[in-house]
This record gives C-alpha cells, sequence and structure tokens, in this order.
C-alpha cells in the first residue's frame, strides 16, 4: 500500500518524521525542548519588520488580479466571433468547460495563495512542523487526474468529427493554395475533376498563379479565384495545398485551421449556416508579408452561389 | 579539525586570466554564464520592446532603420532574435548552467565539478553561439525572419524565401548548433557530479529540491539536445550541400521553381525541433521549481511539503515532458490520430504540475513567511506557475487549439509559464543567492520596489494577451492594418506596450541593485537567511575549493525547519548531532 501511494506521490505520515535519524542527543533536545516551552525565544528579528503590510499588500493584489480576471473572461469584451456552423458550436461548448474547470482552479490556487500568504505571515508565531499528509495528496493527486483528463477525453468528440470522419457524400470540393502572400480557391468545374498543374507553368503574373496545366483538357474548365464562395448549408470539403512555404489555413468562425503544408494535399470539411462574408488570415508565419496574406470565405445562398459561379464558368469561356 | 584530503586538491590560480577568464572554478563559470545570461536578457528585452513600438506606432522613426520605419521583414527579424535569445541564451543558462553550476556543487558537498575543464569549455561554447547567433544582425540581409521554430521550407530554402533568410539564417543555424554542443556538454558534467561527487551523507533523499531539478533538467537536456543538434546539421545540409531532408519537390516561390530539391518532409523537422523544443520548455522552469521551493521553505521556516511527491513530479514532468511533443502540432498535418495521444498525456503532465502546487500552498501553510525579496519572486512564481500552468489545459485540447493555435493566445500561456515563472524563479534565485556570490546584501527595499513593478508589469503585459488570441488574433504579426477583424484590438495592443515600456524600464532597478550592492551593499555573513544547506556553511564568498578541503558530511534532510524541540528553527545538514541546539 505504501508504494502504490508513493507513486502517487504521497508522504509516510502526518507530523511523524521517518528519515530523520533518531539518536541519543536528539533525544535529549527534545525533552529539554518540551519542559521549556518559550518558543518565543525561536524568534528573530529579520523579516519580521513590516510583514503585515507586506503580507496585506501582495494578498489583496492576488484579490484584485483574481476579481479581474474573472471579470473580464465573463465581461467578454474581446472574444471569438459566433461559430456559424454545428461543429464551430461544439468547440465553443467543449471551450466553455474548459473555462469554467479551469476558471474553479484558478480562483481557487490563486485566493488560497493569497490566504495562505496573509494567514501565515510572520507575526513571531513558530511554523507548524509538519512535512506531508498522505491522504491529502492522495486525494488531490485523484481528483486532478479525473478532471484534467476526463476534459481531454470529452474535447475528444469534436476533434474526430473534424478529422475522423471525412467530408459527407456530395460535398463542394475546393481546392486552397497558399502561396506568398496569397490565397487562391479553385473549383473543379462541371466536369467535376481538377486538371493538372506544372510547377513551371506558374506565373501569377499572367493570370495562371496555379499553373494549371492548358494541355490537359480536365483543368479547362477549372475556376480559380482569389476570394471563395460556399452555398450556405452545403457540406465543402477543403484540399489544402501551398506552392512554397508553410502557411496555415484559418477562418474563425468556421473555427477552423490547418496548416497548409508543402508536399500535402490536407482534407479538411466544413458545412456553415450563417451567411457572411469571413475573413481568412494566414496563421502560420510564411514570411514578411504573412501579415496581410488574407482572403475572404463568403457563404451566400444557393442562388447567388450559382449566380457567381456562373459569371466564373462564363469569364473563362472568353479566354 | 580533520583535514579530508580528497587527493585531488588544488591551488587557486594566481593569474587574473586563469581566475576570471579562462577559470575551471564553478563558481567563477556559473558567474560568468549569469553575466552572459544578463546580458542576453536585456538585450532580448530591447528587442522587444521595438517590437511593442512598432505595433502600436508603426510610422514611429527608429534609430536603425535609415529609410524612416521599421519594415515587415525588420520586426520579424526581431521577433526571431527576441525569441532566439530569450529561450537558448537566458531561460537555458541562467537557471541551470548559471544558478547551476554555481550552486549545485557546494549544495552536494564536492570541491568542483566532475570536468572543470570541460564545464570552461561549454562556457566558451556558448558564448562563441551568442557571437554567432547575433552577429546574423549585420550580415547582407539581415537576421532570419523565420521566428525561433525555423519551419523549412522558409528557412530552408535561401535568400529567395524573404530577407534575412540567407546568411542570416545559416549564422541562426550554426549558432544554435553550437549552443546544442555547450549544453551537452554541461549536462554530462551535472549528471556525472550529482551522482558521483555527493559528501559523505549525501544521500539522494537528503539532496535539497534545486539540486534534483538541476539534474533532471541535466537529463533532459542530454537528451534533447543531441536532437536538435542532428537537426541542425541536416538543415545545414539542405541549405548549403543541396540535400533535402526538409524540402519536397514541386516548390514555386514567387514564380520560380526549385528544382533542387526534392522528396523532403517539412514535418520532420517539426518533429525533431519540438521533441527537443518541449522539453525544452522543462528545462526552462523545472529549476525555477526547485528554487522556488527551496526559497519558500527556507522563508517560510518549514519542511518542504511532500518531499518525496516534489521528487517525483520533477521525475514525471521530465519523463512526461518527451511524450507530448506533437501537441505544437495538432494542426501541421500529421496524422490527427496520434493528437488524440498526444492530448491526453498533455492533460497528464497537469497532474504533477498541479502536485508541485498544492504542495508549495501545504508549504506555505501554517509557516512564519518572512517577506524578503527572494521570497516574494519565489511567491509571484506561484502565482504566475498556476495562471500560465492553466491556459495549457485549452491549448492541450485538438479541438480547442483548432482555434487558439498560432494566435496570441499560445504567446500569453508560454510567455507566462516558461518566460516570466522561469524569470521569477531566476529573481528569487539571484536574490537568494546573491550575498553567497559576492559576499554582500542585495538592498531589500530597491528589491521590493523591483518585486512590484515586475510582478503587476507583467501580468498586465500577458495577461492582456490572451484577450487578443481569444479574438483570432494571429501572432508573428508584424502589423495589425492587414487583416480587418485585428482593428478593435488596437486598444488592447496600445495597453500592452505601455506595460510593457514600465515594466521594462523598472528592469532598470534591479541592475542598479545589483551592480550598486555588490560593490556598497551590506556585508553579508555566512548564513543570513538562518537556511539549511550546505552553501551556508561556508564563508560568503566561498573560498575557492568551496570547504578549504573540509568537506562537510551530512546528516539530515534538506528542510528541518522548526523542528519540534530545537533551540533554533533551523538545523542545518552538516550540523552533527551532539551540536544540535547548541549556539552556532
Amino acid at each position: 500500500m505504501m508504494s502504490s501511494l508513493w507513486l502517487f506521490g504521497a508522504e509516510s505520515a502526518w507530523r511523524v518524521d521517518t528519515r530523520r535519524p533518531s539518536t541519543r542527543a536528539d533525544h535529549l533536545i527534545r525533552v529539554v525542548a518540551a519542559n521549556r516551552p518559550e518558543w518565543r525565544k525561536m524568534r528573530r528579528k529579520s523579516g519580521e519588520q513590516g510583514s503585515a503590510a507586506v503580507a496585506f499588500t501582495l494578498a489583496t493584489f492576488l484579490v484584485i488580479f483574481t476579481v479581474v480576471t474573472v471579470y473580464l473572461f465573463l465581461a467578454k469584451i474581446w472574444w471569438f466571433p459566433p461559430a456559424i456552423s454545428d461543429f464551430g458550436a461544439q468547440i465553443d461548448a467543449q471551450f466553455h468547460r474548459t473555462l469554467i474547470i479551469t476558471g474553479i482552479v484558478f480562483v481557487l490556487a490563486q485566493l488560497g495563495l493569497a490566504l495562505a500568504i496573509f494567514r501565515s505571515r510572520d507575526r513571531g508565531q513558530k511554523a507548524s512542523f509538519f512535512e506531508g499528509n498522505a491522504v491529502i495528496e492522495f486525494i488531490w493527486t485523484l481528483a486532478t487526474v479525473i478532471m484534467f483528463v476526463g476534459l481531454g477525453l470529452y474535447g475528444e468528440h469534436a476533434w474526430a468529427e473534424a478529422h475522423f470522419q471525412g467530408a459527407a457524400r456530395g460535398a463542394l470540393q475546393l481546392e486552397v493554395t497558399g502561396q506568398q502572400f496569397a490565397w487562391n480557391f479553385r473549383y473543379a468545374g462541371p466536369d467535376g475533376k481538377f486538371g493538372g498543374t506544372k510547377p513551371e507553368l506558374v506565373s501569377a503574373s499572367s493570370g495562371n498563379p496555379l499553373g494549371l496545366d492548358p494541355r490537359d483538357p480536365a483543368s479547362k474548365d477549372d475556376v480559380v479565384s482569389p476570394v471563395a464562395y460556399v452555398p450556405v448549408g452545403q457540406e465543402v470539403e477543403l484540399l489544402i495545398k501551398t506552392q512554397d512555404v508553410t502557411h496555415s489555413f484559418y477562418v474563425r468562425e468556421l473555427r477552423l485551421k490547418q496548416d497548409a503544408v508543402p508536399g500535402m494535399t490536407i482534407h479538411m470539411h466544413f458545412n456553415a449556416t450563417v451567411p457572411g462574408e469571413y475573413e481568412l488570415a494566414c496563421a502560420e508565419l510564411c514570411g514578411l508579408g504573412h501579415y496581410r496574406m488574407r482572403s475572404f470565405v463568403s457563404v451566400v445562398s444557393r442562388d447567388e452561389f450559382d449566380k457567381w459561379m456562373g459569371d466564373q464558368e462564363a469569364a473563362l469561356q472568353q479566354q | 579539525m580533520v583535514t579530508h584530503d580528497s587527493g585531488g586538491h588544488h591551488h587557486p590560480p594566481t593569474s587574473f586570466i586563469r581566475k576570471y577568464i579562462f577559470s575551471t572554478d564553478h563558481k567563477v563559470i556559473g558567474l560568468q554564464y549569469y553575466f552572459l545570461a544578463l546580458f542576453s536578457v536585456f538585450l532580448g528585452m530591447a528587442l522587444s520592446m521595438l517590437m511593442r513600438i512598432h505595433l502600436v506606432w508603426p510610422s514611429a522613426k527608429m534609430p536603425f532603420t535609415p529609410g524612416g520605419q521599421m519594415t515587415p521583414e525588420q520586426y520579424l527579424a526581431l521577433m526571431t532574435m527576441h525569441g532566439s535569445i530569450m529561450v537558448f541564451m537566458v531561460l537555458t543558462t541562467a537557471p541551470q548552467s548559471g544558478f547551476g553550476n554555481y550552486a549545485l556543487p557546494i549544495q552536494i558537498g564536492a570541491e568542483d565539478m566532475a570536468f572543470p575543464v570541460l564545464n570552461m569549455l561549454s562556457f566558451w561554447t556558448t558564448l562563441l553561439s551568442l557571437i554567432v547567433l547575433v552577429s546574423a544582425f549585420f550580415v547582407n540581409g539581415g537576421a532570419p525572419i523565420s521566428g525561433w521554430t525555423a519551419y523549412p521550407p522558409l528557412s530552408a530554402l535561401g535568400q529567395i524565401a524573404g530577407p534575412g533568410q540567407g546568411a542570416g539564417q545559416t549564422l541562426w543555424v550554426v549558432g544554435v548548433a553550437i549552443f546544442c554542443i555547450g549544453s551537452l556538454l554541461g549536462a554530462l558534467n551535472f549528471i556525472t557530479t550529482t551522482v558521483d561527487l555527493r559528501a559523505k551523507g549525501m544521500t539522494l533523499g537528503r539532496m535539497p529540491l534545486t539540486v534534483w531539478a538541476w539534474l533532471v533538467t541535466a537529463i533532459l537536456g542530454l537528451l534533447a539536445f543531441g536532437v536538435l543538434l542532428a537537426a541542425c546539421l541536416l538543415l545545414l545540409l539542405d541549405r548549403i550541400a543541396g540535400t533535402s531532408f526538409f524540402i519536397p519537390g514541386g516548390l514555386v516561390v514567387t514564380d520560380t521553381p526549385i528544382v533542387s530539391h526534392t522528396g523532403g518532409s517539412p514535418l520532420l523537422w517539426q518533429h525533431l525541433f519540438w521533441f527537443f523544443g518541449h522539453p525544452e520548455v522543462y528545462i526552462a522552469i523545472l529549476p525555477g521549481m526547485g528554487v522556488a521551493s527551496h526559497v519558500l521553505s527556507t522563508f517560510s521556516r518549514k519542511p518542504v511539503f511532500g518531499y518525496k511527491a516534489m521528487v517525483g513530479a520533477l521525475g514525471a514532468i521530465g519523463f512526461l515532458g518527451f511524450c507530448v511533443w506533437g501537441h505544437h502540432m495538432f494542426i501541421s498535418g500529421m496524422s490527427p490520430y496520434s493528437a488524440f495521444a498526444f492530448s491526453l498525456l498533455t492533460m497528464t503532465i497537469g497532474v504533477p504540475s498541479a502536485i508541485k502546487t498544492f504542495n508549495w500552498l501545504g508549504t506555505l501553510w501554517g509557516g512564519r513567511i518572512q517577506f524578503t525579496t527572494a521570497m516574494m519572486f519565489g511567491l509571484g512564481f506561484v502565482s504566475l506557475f498556476v495562471t500560465g500552468g492553466l491556459s495549457g489545459l485549452f491549448l492541450a485540447q485538438p479541438s480547442i487549439d483548432l482555434y487558439l493555435h498560432d494566435t496570441y493566445f499560445v504567446v500569453a500561456h508560454f510567455h507566462l509559464i516558461m518566460g516570466v515563472a522561469a524569470i521569477f524563479g531566476i529573481f528569487a534565485a539571484t536574490y537568494f543567492w546573491f550575498p553567497k556570490m559576492f559576499g554582500r546584501m542585495l538592498n531589500e527595499t530597491i528589491g521590493k520596489v523591483h518585486f512590484w513593478f515586475t510582478f503587476v508589469g507583467v501580468y498586465s503585459i500577458f495577461m492582456p494577451m490572451h484577450f487578443l488570441g481569444l479574438a483570432g488574433h494571429p501572432r508573428r504579426y508584424a502589423d495589425t492594418t492587414g487583416v480587418n477583424f485585428l482593428g478593435p484590438l488596437h486598444s488592447v495592443h496600445y495597453f500592452i506596450t505601455l506595460a510593457a515600456m514600465i515594466t521594462i524600464s523598472a528592469q532598470l532597478i534591479f541592475l542598479f541593485n545589483f551592480f550598486y550592492s555588490m560593490k556598497a551593499g551590506q556585508k553579508a555573513s555566512e548564513n543570513p537567511w538562518n537556511a539549511t544547506t550546505l552553501e551556508w556553511s561556508i564563508p560568503s564568498p566561498p573560498p575557492f575549493d568551496n570547504f578549504a578541503g573540509r568537506i562537510p558530511v551530512v546528516y539530515r534532510g534538506p528542510y528541518e525547519f522548526s523542528v519540534p524541540g530545537a533551540t533554533d528553527d533551523y538545523i542545518p545538514q552538516h550540523l552533527t548531532p551532539e551540536r544540535v541546539g547548541k549556539a552556532h
């Protein structure tokens, strides 16, 4: 039992000091001291002066700091924008569960520290002597394990939905390509196939930022756009790529972030239910223009989407 | 008076150069590391100050920018160098190599480190790496802009990827590689010294928690820096020898195809880097935990609550620290299934961390707290560790990380826990051991002023950053005008910059106290704090071989405070049982 307790960090026993060698001299001193309860002799001047004022100030600061922090998290003056998908709502729920648990621990720990500082300040008293408490240590260790690991397990649902399952059948495929310092979106067009690309054909200045290969028939109807349009309530599958260095696709309202990694195509999916124009900001350092590498994802009605797509395809025909 | 001649009794060097420059004395080397870190921390702070000014007043004229205002690449160069200098040259050197070098041999009753010449080489290697790193500022193109994490291909492709990615990035890689070598040598020395050179009676269970922390940190260093060294060499080869460890084929940079590389993996670097990088966080903070435990016990006049649990927690944090690097990579494109394991292991690290916090509170509870400046910083450490640790529980969950990754929330988290908490550990150690190091006391009144500016200041700087992150503000943005949703956050940036200006200025108070007290401080006695460990049994400052040939024998644990029955409220470790209770 003792050895298993030690695993959890338990001390041997309350006030019983098994580590100290018990010599005859030690014993003698204890007997003498027990008959001379003038513990005040142990007082020393150093550190006592002003300790009440310092203790009070430090404890008060910790209390104020705790109150202000809790207020700012409740007031939500600076906060995330409303989520625009069911998935986003799940993330928010897990965030709030975490906020409540960490909030309680935060308040208890900071106030506990303030209380210990004020209560145990040097008033000339004798410090109590104890080197641990097996029961208390076991309980708080177990409580922490359940709380933290339980929280972690709970949050895996949302992650699993984002990553362990693919996009729903019939999802709109949308390729996202990052490059220093712009985003380009590509739709497969009526044939439903993305055409081939070649690095040597890439030329942003001549209107072929993705390097579409004109000799591949599948690429002829591919729609390339610097901003994205998606229909509301439609499952969208993202194919995230980059041409040069690592970038990161990040739309706050979707609660989605995914690095675009050179040499990889990474799949994500979402279903936005609230129309609007949402800003996409690069979230992985990609060079000097990182701060201005942004675009927009517009969630629009099916009609608007069809109209926009029709315009794009018409423009393609005229080329 | 018995003289223990250890056989290797050596005489102090007399020439200035052997005594202070190429010294093999662990105390001088410890101070050399400390001053290296002191120089670096002020350099690093100056860089951050320029960044903060630029974020709030983008058109402000800067002295080093001939064209007037700061360019984005200059901002990113400052950011890269701030991070690299702070992590490597401050947080890795001061708590471990600085204080560890100075105090560890004395605390275990040794005359010096196990390998004094190797120790000297570690320092000079580290100094060389600092020089190489800082020289990146002065080459064509300036310092690198890829951050202290140096993700390829940005860091691997050379000048074409951006200004500073040419010679500057090469110097960075070489500098960090040299630093790894110095750290490996140091770690080897620390482990050997702790294992082999403990005085008679200094059993493992009687080692101060500072020594335990330095030992665990050294083990982490030995395992982690080798990996970073290898990663740096591979990156260097990619840069100068045409290899493709980290560069895949088919890349096109600003319409120019990169035809010379193919088949590499950018994620390989991230795995190698964070396999080092996460233990590195604990390399920075574990010594601070040791110092906090030590100082809290000493000035509460109480034994550390749950000594064995504290040692166990140090070991657990060290071990788990190697199993969680993937939590830096949830959105990197690695297998989402591994995120599950990395997340749960990371949440598990919260357990030993919580044990430490509980035990610190347990140590304070029922004590007789003396508010020395060292104690104030120790208490501040606990508060900061709680605040910075709890935000980690958000980032440890991949689902929440989908939103918060690479935002200012992360910046707030790691600055509080590995930056500021570790710095508070360094300050606590400085105020605690200064009398031993220089034979004079630091001024306590100035120390208190310094504490208040710093404690209130760091919270004012870093707490608001959580809210920037919650609002989705990506980190490493040279400018806040490029993205619309950042506009409303300007007032928060403004507040942070003001807080940073005040807090950084207040560090001059510390600098003044440090050098003033070194010259004119009140003379320190052998044991001004009535502490128990061995360094307080010898003169301040200690003689060349620490114990003047009389190696102490240890009779008891390190935290025998307020033992019932004893005359004094502390019983030093070296006191023979016969002398306990008599005047000493």
